[in-house]
């Protein structure tokens, strides 16, 4: 977003003094409307989900809402009272969200699905990465290339083969449905592939001369080495995962007991009501919240493997 | 302990032959040094003899027993790498500790947690040897950091232990020296010395270092692009190389060569006969070696001797490398003197160069070095070119 090839006279500068500086005051600028743009359908959402249905179509009440009581129609079709079917808006939203949907239910299956996902995707890449990496083969460079050719290959351009696949087998509608598309990655083979090439043959041929078994180096001496790797492969695939919406609706027809969180969200859309926006983006703020706590958790792991530092 | 034997060793990597049909005897409980530039195929060697590489062809034998088709860890042999190659994420004693239970335990005695609950004893046991090991490398205190809190030399302590923990009947070391400084490395010398002296067993060591060879080893093998060129003694391959090769690649600074000419079972330089004998029917070009502190340089007022002219001096401290380029060619001589010895030169003054025949290394036409008489034995005070 910034022009870099700005950036390197200025930063000698700003260490020392805090002088006015023009580049640096544009580069700000443009990267504070980056990050506008990318936090605003955020900050919708949660504003949403704060307010009252009448707030949100008239677009006021500010961030918060005014937090007024309104009067919940749905409770009073059940034949309640008026008095006892005012709510606060933002309780109304969180626990429609709740208790319209089985929300828990529909995290619990996003957890199993993409902690399952992961969990074998390192399982099968890790083993791949250090033959790709570190053991000497005939035909090994044509493997790679194929792997690179598989990045290649957009999901969406295999969904109905697969889908097929998945049908004669009987398997839709299970979790193995959801699960087994996804187990081998080619990314994650890729990515640490290159990670594994920056780890020392010595280290392998000392944990050789130690007696460890080539499955044994994987897992013991390749695979802690590797967890910075590992994180930033865990955040690609299990943000990917958790949010995908494309292919668990293909498999995911009928029971919504398998329902993923991003499924969930179409309990809110179009029924007989209208659109019902304030518990949707309840729902939503729900689905997102593990992902953004468990990058801040671990943030700083998750750089440290983007950059790839190898090991010393 | 164990005699170890490599019979004629060949290897590729492709269409490159990096080792060329090598034998090596290296006997039971010897300090043997593989020296050679960089490239020549000494790590190769090594790695073979460890078992990380098979040959394409040859025979490995360890203590009499044919080696080829034996893993490498059940090999029994024990290796230090010049990067150390410990397990980061381990602690220097678990790093020290993992050949052991590799060795020792079952895989069930090996798993986390439950192992070491199940076998407490073994677990005592082999910590004890871990400790034991430690003591003798004078480690302890550093049992319980992670490589990445150690310094080079630490580092280079703690993969010395973890060789040493499993009691193997040899050592190969890969350049262990290398990454040190140098102080510390002249250190760590005397120190892998006296380790191989207590010990007793075998060391196999790999060094492109000169100086590491010559001071550490009982032999050394001389390699280049893929041969051993001679295995004696340091003191032999010094003072009576095989080749002018050889001896071109031992010695520092390296060997001065003259040109001369054989006839008659003479020797011949800058038309003046020297005071030595050889083989009478060899006659031609020959190349005439001799060592940098076997140079005399004198003023040019003695009119004995190879002209030339000081370019350069390079002063040591204790010695003095006095660079002579001779006037009858572009040929460059260095001679070492003792700094402060009496005789001392500027640049660009004209000197003489001489030399002790008896000190004087023949080569012949093809690099092989020839034996010779030194006619001036009885005198040897009468050093005389000429
Ligand atoms: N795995 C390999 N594949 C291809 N060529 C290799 C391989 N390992 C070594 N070589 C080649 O074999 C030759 C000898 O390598 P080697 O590592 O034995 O040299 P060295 O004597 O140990 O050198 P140095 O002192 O630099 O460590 C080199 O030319 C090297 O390029
Ligand atoms: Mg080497």
């Amino acid at each position: 977003m910034t022009d870099t090839t700005l950036s390197a006279p200025a930063r000698t500068e700003r260490v020392t003094n805090f002088r006015f500086s023009a580049t640096e005051t544009l580069k700000h600028v443009c990267l504070i409307l980056g990050a506008v743009i990318v936090l605003l359908p955020f900050y919708v959402m949660l504003s949403y989900s704060f307010k009252s249905p009448s707030e949100i179509m008239t677009n006021t009440g500010g961030f918060f809402g005014a937090q007024e009581l309104f009067r919940d129609d749905y409770c009073i079709k059940l034949g309640n009272e008026v008095a006892d079917c005012m709510v606060k808006p933002w309780i109304y939203n969180y626990t429609t969200a709740f208790s319209k949907a089985p929300l828990l239910r529909y995290l619990m299956n996003g957890v199993i699905v993409t902690a399952s996902i992961f969990f074998i995707q390192v399982l099968v890449a890790l083993p791949c990465a250090y033959a790709l990496a570190k053991l000497r083969w005939r035909g090994r460079e044509t493997v790679f290339s194929l792997v690179l050719f598989c990045l290649l290959i957009p999901v969406h351009a295999i969904a109905l083969p697969l889908y097929i696949m998945l049908a004669k087998l009987g398997l839709t509608n299970t979790y193995a449905a959801l699960i087994v598309p996804w187990t081998i990655s080619v990314f994650g083979i890729f990515l640490m592939r290159q990670f594994f090439m920056t780890v020392p043959d010595d280290l392998i041929d000392a944990a050789r001369m130690d007696g460890m078994s080539e499955f044994g180096i994987i897992w013991q001496v390749m695979l802690p080495t590797a967890i910075p790797a590992l994180l930033a492969f865990a955040i690609f695939s299990v943000v990917a995962h958790w949010n995908d919406y494309f292919w668990p609706r293909i498999v995911i027809t009928g029971t919504r007991e398998l329902f993923t969180p991003p499924l969930g969200l179409r309990e809110f859309k179009g029924d007989a009501d209208g659109d019902n926006f304030g518990p949707m983006m309840a729902t939503a703020t729900v689905i997102v919240t593990p992902l953004i706590v468990a990058f801040m958790l671990a943030q700083r792991r998750f750089i440290e493997g983007i950059t790839l530092t190898g090991m010393k | 302990m164990a005699s170890i034997a490599l019979k004629h060793i060949s290897k590729s990597f492709g269409d490159t032959q990096v080792l060329k049909n090598v034998d090596l005897d290296i006997h039971a409980g010897e300090f043997l040094t593989l020296v050679g530039p960089s490239g020549c195929g000494k790590s190769t060697l090594l790695r073979i003899l460890a078992g990380l590489e098979a040959p394409n062809d040859g025979r490995i034998e360890i203590g009499g027993a044919h080696m080829n088709a034996v893993r490498a860890s059940e090999r029994n042999l024990a290796m230090v790498f010049q990067s150390y190659a410990l397990y980061p994420h381990l602690t220097v004693a678990e790093n020290m500790m993992t050949p052991l239970k590799l060795r020792d335990l079952t895989m069930l005695e090996r798993a986390p947690v439950v192992g070491p609950i199940l076998a407490r004893k073994k677990y005592h046991a082999l910590m004890g040897q871990v400790e034991a090991t430690a003591k003798v490398l004078k480690i302890e205190e550093l049992l319980g950091r992670k490589p990445g809190q150690l310094s080079g030399g630490q580092r280079q302590r703690a993969a010395l232990g973890r060789a040493m923990v499993r009691k193997p009947v040899a050592f190969l070391m890969d350049e262990p020296l290398s990454n040190l400084d140098a102080e510390l490395r002249v250190h760590m010398r005397a120190e892998l010395v006296q380790l191989h002296q207590s010990l007793g067993v075998t060391f196999v060591y790999v060094t492109h270092d000169q100086a590491e060879a010559l001071t550490m080893s009982d032999r050394m093998a001389v390699m280049r692009n893929g041969h051993i060129m001679q295995l004696d003694t340091p003191h032999l391959i010094y003072t009576r190389p095989d080749t002018l090769e050889v001896a071109k690649f031992i010695g520092s600074p390296q060997i001065n060569v003259f040109e001369g000419e054989a006839a008659n079972g003479s020797v011949r330089l800058a038309g003046k006969a020297l005071s030595l004998r050889v083989d009478p029917a060899l006659s031609g070009p020959v190349h005439i070696g001799v060592r940098a502190e076997h140079l005399l340089i004198e003023p040019a007022a003695r009119a004995a001797g190879l002209s030339g002219k000081v370019t350069y001096q390079e002063n040591l401290g204790s010695d003095v490398f006095c660079h002579v380029a001779l006037m009858d060619g572009k040929a460059k001589m260095i001679a070492r003197m003792a700094a402060g010895g009496g005789k001392s030169f500027e640049v660009g003054d004209e000197v003489n160069v001489r030399f002790a025949t008896e000190h004087a290394l023949i080569f012949g036409r093809d690099g092989a070095r020839l034996e010779v008489e030194s006619k001036a034995k009885p005198e040897p005070l009468q050093r005389k070119v000429a």
